[in-house]
């Protein structure tokens, strides 16, 4: 189920503004991958080309390649939203829809791609719950609508509708930075589970959270106001935070970034 | 004594700068006032109105020998008067709600395209242009239906007439132009603007959170609008089609320059493609009438029922709304 990402001479542009110039790296099928950065490096909008996303901004284009195994997501023939049904993301701030019930939420991906059975959906409804950490406290009330929940459950029940369509990756833009500590921790258990199934490629600014739940650290940063994010260097995490080889992926991690 | 001196000497140390008394600014309570003023004068006025009408109908009902409500007859000149209203309501009603059934649908669809297609060179031009459409005025609607669209209209009404008029809606009707289907064509392209202007609103509001959750999971275009764009937007295309029907109910002069007055001995037919008057286009078109108390009253009383009429949609619109809303909180 899990696959492998290779980025190759990636750039990224909104209009004629480069956002993001010369990304090269590769993300391990079933490994955790953080991207940290200070704001405006463009990890975020590095997270959003690995499914299309960023095209939902007019003028947004890339130059580059990035492959999924040995298919170029930006191919001539390739349909951004098939891109989107294998490569599923969670947001920064959970956003169920809101005039849905708990059980649609999860389903509506599967809806939107064709599952009608009723035994089919509310077998994945339950596995994705399951799979969300989110089964046992929602139970017996599926038929609420999802902004009844508190903040981490409806983080969790969006990572459950992004799992219910079984992607090849998930892509998780700061996924905590709208919960509290303890929603944080429970969502952060999620990542370590999820992995063993999915390739996962979260975006922190929490670099305790980077330590915690990623294999790899990508370390972005932009040499200045209106310059492009690149992407410093990338290796394991351990060594990332131990021993990096870049002097500013040192100076950022410690906090003494300019 | 003691003890009271030395309290008013720690009341004399207290800091005498801080000034918490009232800023007094003018201003506040000036505008608060008018504020105020204009709610409560709001209030009076649509009351007021209300009791006016009520004030000149009463009398003219007591003296009515017909059933107000069901009765078709229409002769307030005469004594005893006789006047009953269920033609005029029947016309109202069918005319809106046609209008209603026909704008709407494009309403959305243009605000959908406006909000969600066109590019925006394209959105900012044709948003111009439908919102000139409510510039012009109705009278020009009015011309413009009984001679330009009405003729056009003409073979899709005999066709519709002759191979579905089993239908009693859709039963042949008057030989001329002057029928409820060309004056609901006409009211819904009278109405068109306000419905779109106040759905694109909504639409356009519609949180871009909850459009990428659809995209992300790899939700078409359309697929997105339907997940998200439409539900959020549902109780304000309630609102916007109230507001319409609000409007077409009380159109009158185009309907009155397109609507054929049946003879008054006519039988009553419930067709589209008959003629018929509204409330607005009966009072109007019988304005040089008024001439003793009972017959102004008879009018007045018909104009009572299209004013209960407007309240009790406007009434129902917003219960809609509630109710919705409550739904999903």
């Amino acid at each position: 189920m899990a696959k492998r990402i290779d980025v190759s001479d990636l750039d990224i542009y909104y209009g004629a503004f480069k956002a993001v110039e010369g990304v090269n790296m590769t993300v391990e099928p079933r490994s955790v991958t953080a991207f940290i950065g200070p704001s405006g490096c463009g990890k975020s909008t590095m997270l959003r080309t690995l499914n299309r996303m960023h095209e939902v901004v007019p003028g947004a284009r890339v130059e580059g390649k990035v492959l999924l195994d040995d298919q170029d997501l930006y191919g001539p023939d390739v349909d951004p939203v098939a891109v989107r049904r294998v490569v599923g993301m969670v947001f920064q701030r959970p956003n169920p829809f809101p005039t849905m019930s708990i059980y649609d939420n999860v389903a509506s991906g599967l809806k939107l791609n064709g599952v009608r059975n009723k035994a089919t959906l509310d077998a994945a409804v339950e596995r994705s719950l399951k799979g969300a950490n989110l089964w046992k406290e929602v139970q017996d009330r599926l038929n609420r609508p999802g902004g009844s929940l508190s903040g981490g459950q409806q983080q969790r029940l969006c990572i459950a509708r992004a799992i219910a369509v079984e992607p090849q990756v998930l892509l998780m833009d700061e996924p905590c930075s709208a919960l509290d500590p303890i929603s944080t921790l429970a969502i952060e258990d999620l990542v370590a589970q999820l992995k063993e199934k999915y390739t996962i490629v979260i975006v922190t600014h929490n670099m305790q959270q980077a330590a915690r739940v990623s294999d790899n650290t990508a370390f972005f940063n932009l040499a200045g106001q209106g310059k492009p994010g690149k992407l410093i260097e990338m290796d394991s995490t351990q060594r990332i935070f131990s021993n990096p080889s870049e002097k500013a992926t040192e100076a950022y991690i410690t906090g003494r970034f300019g | 004594m003691a003890v009271t001196n030395e309290r008013q000497q720690l009341l004399d140390r207290r800091p005498q700068g801080l000034d918490l008394g009232p800023t007094g600014r003018g201003g506040d309570r000036l505008f608060g006032g008018l504020a105020k003023g204009s709610g409560i004068a709001v209030i009076a006025l649509v009351v007021f109105v209300g009791g006016f009408l009520l004030w000149l109908a009463v009398p003219a009902l007591r003296a009515n020998q017909a059933s107000f409500l069901f009765s078709r007859e229409w002769m307030p000149g005469i004594q005893p008067p006789r006047f009953g209203i269920v033609d005029l309501l029947w016309t109202t009603v069918l005319v809106s709600g046609f209008a209603l059934l026909l704008a709407v649908p494009v309403a959305v669809g243009v605000a959908l395209f406006l909000t969600h297609y066109a590019p925006r060179r394209v959105a900012g031009p044709v948003t111009y242009v439908v919102d000139l459409l409510a510039a012009v005025p109705s009278i020009i609607f009015g011309i413009w239906g009984i001679k330009e669209l009405a003729p056009k209209l003409a073979p899709l009404s005999s066709f519709l007439s002759g191979n579905l008029g089993g239908f009693p809606l859709l039963r042949p009707g008057i030989a001329d132009n002057g029928t409820v289907f060309v004056a609901g064509v006409v009211l819904a392209i009278m109405i068109l603007p306000i419905v779109t202007a106040f759905t694109r609103e909504v639409f356009a509001q519609a949180p871009r959170e909850h459009k990428e959750a659809a995209l992300a999971l790899g939700a078409t275009k359309w697929e997105m609008i339907r997940l998200t764009v439409l539900p959020y937007g549902r109780s304000g295309m309630v609102s916007a089609a109230m507001l319409g029907l609000g409007r077409a109910l009380g159109e009158t002069i185009a309907i009155m320059i397109i609507l054929s007055k049946p003879s008054p001995d006519s039988p009553f037919n419930p067709s589209l493609f008959a003629g018929g008057e509204t409330f607005a286009s009966k009072i109007a078109n019988n304005a040089a009438e008024f001439d003793s108390p009972t017959k102004t009253g008879a009018y007045i009383a018909a104009g009572l029922v299209l004013f209960v009429l407007t309240f009790v949609v406007n009434a129902i619109a917003r219960l809609i709304l509630q109710h919705s809303e409550r739904k999903h909180a």
